[in-house]
């Protein structure tokens, strides 16, 4: 067997830790693995083309933008803010926790798409996470590194949520496989092995932003002590 | 309906580029010039000059053309500016402002759970999908037009705002297709093949452990290559899987088939490759550090792919 096919796959790796322009690294090593598989140019700007057709509802989400433009532009992250500066109690890792056990039991049920990172994400989640952030006292670094684990929280919960929904791509995918392979079993049994890892991602994600919001507790009330200390 | 949605999304892509126009940057006005004009009349092209223009596309994307690297804040007057670092009291904005938003999740789930009402006995095949998506875009029409009538805004000017923020969202925003098409290439030269022949040299295969941590270690890195835990799936579990897994040690193919798919999802947590939930968020965000979602979600990306193995030890092989 030949392993040339798989220099595509270096050439990935090297643009991406290098920091070339991701979307040329990407490209490029398209034309590059079709060519080791000895397809001709043509028939390579085929397959590029075909497949820009093909995947063209992944930019669906660019429908949602006018709105939260809209918002935006008359104060939506304003009033986030202000509407979490009056709940008492809420923390940033709290406010992510609520926000996870949304967002997987809605995908549960297969509701993958009522949240995401540019309808609920960017105008709601992170604003609010970062105001709370912000009350509790977190620097610049801090409040960047809380919006960042909006994004990764709702990450979280969709991946491991939907697994468990029976007519999520996934669970067909692993029954057709499974039958063409002489497996024939039914998609729920499928379903339900997915429950177990999404319990553990739900307890240990959950864990991970109670263990931020206590760390960050520390730091900020250990420097509130060294300012009263007069250090 | 497909081609609908397509006229939909160039419209917001002719918005951003008449956005790249006005300021100044003609790099910008034509990529997402052509961009609009792939997606409403792609389907009239012949895909070799599609492929063509989207090298073309990746090019502009590697030279300053743009006019600004996506992931920087966006420094101009059309966007609003950044939450203000103070709690906003001084800046309360409009308490209207929050219903178009909520009414994008609220609409998409009455439609999604409507027509599954509707279509109990499944008279029509649908895909799940193919709904999400399609209720997606009706509540984003809806909510847009509710909120330029509560908000008493000019639609015009809506549009305009959605095409900035795609602006300053720059060429992220199209790397998800590429990675698509990369995906599918991948496929054809049957570099997935190569991985699992790589991954299965070498292993103790009467080990049960050994070979479980390889199956699990197989999805977790083809997924990270490839960006998708569907395009990993076959390959491993065909290769690793099914012979030495359920084969040599007789496990269970639905806990090994259900836990393993979620073991290649860890790696989407991991990788660049996975541009739409790991990129694309950081240009939303508008976040410095390019690998910021990645930082974050890794450590639990880790430790549940310790908790998957755990697993399928434990319940793999009743």
């Amino acid at each position: 067997m030949s392993y040339w096919p798989l220099l595509g796959v270096l050439l990935v790796v090297v643009g991406f830790a290098l920091r070339w322009n991701p979307l040329l690294t990407v490209v490029a090593a398209g034309v590059l693995t079709g060519l080791i598989a000895g397809f001709d140019v043509v028939a390579i700007l085929e397959q590029l083309g075909n497949g820009f057709l093909k995947s063209r509802f992944l930019l669906i989400f660019v429908l949602t933008l006018p709105v939260i433009g809209l918002a935006e532009r008359h104060g939506l992250k304003a009033r986030a803010a202000a509407w979490i500066a009056r709940l008492k109690g809420a923390t940033p890792g709290r406010i992510l926790i609520g926000y996870l056990a949304i967002r997987q039991s809605a995908a549960m049920v297969g509701l993958t798409g009522i949240a995401g990172h540019a309808q609920t994400v960017r105008p709601l989640v992170a604003p609010m996470t970062e105001a709370a952030a912000a009350r509790a006292g977190a620097d610049a670094a801090a409040r960047e590194r809380w919006k960042a684990m909006s994004a990764g929280t709702d990450n979280v919960g969709l991946f491991f949520g939907e697994d468990v929904f029976l007519a999520f791509g996934a669970v067909l995918l692993i029954q057709a496989f499974l039958a063409t392979n002489g497996y024939v079993l039914e998609p729920l049994t499928i379903a339900l092995w997915g429950l177990p890892t999404a319990v553990a991602a739900f307890a240990i994600h959950a864990w991970r932003l109670w263990r931020l919001d206590r760390d960050a507790a520390g730091a900020s009330s250990r420097s509130a002590d060294k300012m009263a200390g007069g250090e | 309906m497909s081609a609908l949605l397509n006229v939909l999304i160039a419209l917001v892509f002719v918005a951003a580029a008449w956005h790249g126009a006005r300021g100044g940057r003609r790099g910008a006005a034509v990529f997402w010039g052509l961009l609009a004009a792939l997606f409403a009349f792609g389907d009239l092209l012949p895909p070799a000059l599609i492929g063509a223009c989207v090298v073309l596309l990746a090019l502009m994307a590697a030279t300053p053309a743009l006019g600004r690297r996506a992931g920087t804040p966006a420094a101009d007057a059309a966007v609003p500016p950044a939450t203000p670092a103070a709690p906003a009291r001084d800046v309360p904005g409009d308490p209207r402002a929050l219903r178009p938003v909520v009414a994008i999740p609220l609409l998409t789930l009455v439609f999604v759970l409507v027509v599954r009402m509707v279509n109990r006995n499944g008279a029509l095949a649908l895909d799940n999908q193919v709904l999400t998506l399609a209720a997606l875009a009706l509540a984003s029409c809806l909510a847009l037009l509710y909120g330029v009538r509560s908000l008493r805004a000019d639609p015009a000017q809506a549009v305009a705002s959605g095409g900035a923020l795609l602006d300053a969202i720059g060429w992220a925003a199209v790397l998800p297709l590429a990675l698509a098409v990369l995906g599918s290439l991948f496929a054809a030269a049957h570099v997935g093949d190569l991985v699992a022949s790589l991954v299965t040299r070498g292993i103790p295969i009467d080990s049960r452990l050994a070979c479980v941590v390889a199956y699990g270690f197989a999805m977790l890195a083809m997924t990270a290559i490839m960006g998708n835990a569907f395009a990993a799936f076959p390959v491993v579990m065909g290769g690793i899987g099914l012979p030495l897994l359920v084969g040599r040690h007789g496990a269970d193919p639905a806990v090994i088939g259900a836990i393993g798919m979620l073991t290649g999802y860890c790696g989407t947590l991991l990788t660049p490759m996975a541009a739409n939930f790991n990129l694309v968020p950081v240009a939303l965000l508008e976040l410095r550090d390019e690998w910021a979602v990645i930082r974050a979600q890794a450590p639990t990306g880790l430790m549940l792919w310790v908790a998957n193995v755990a697993l399928m030890m434990a319940l793999g092989f009743r």
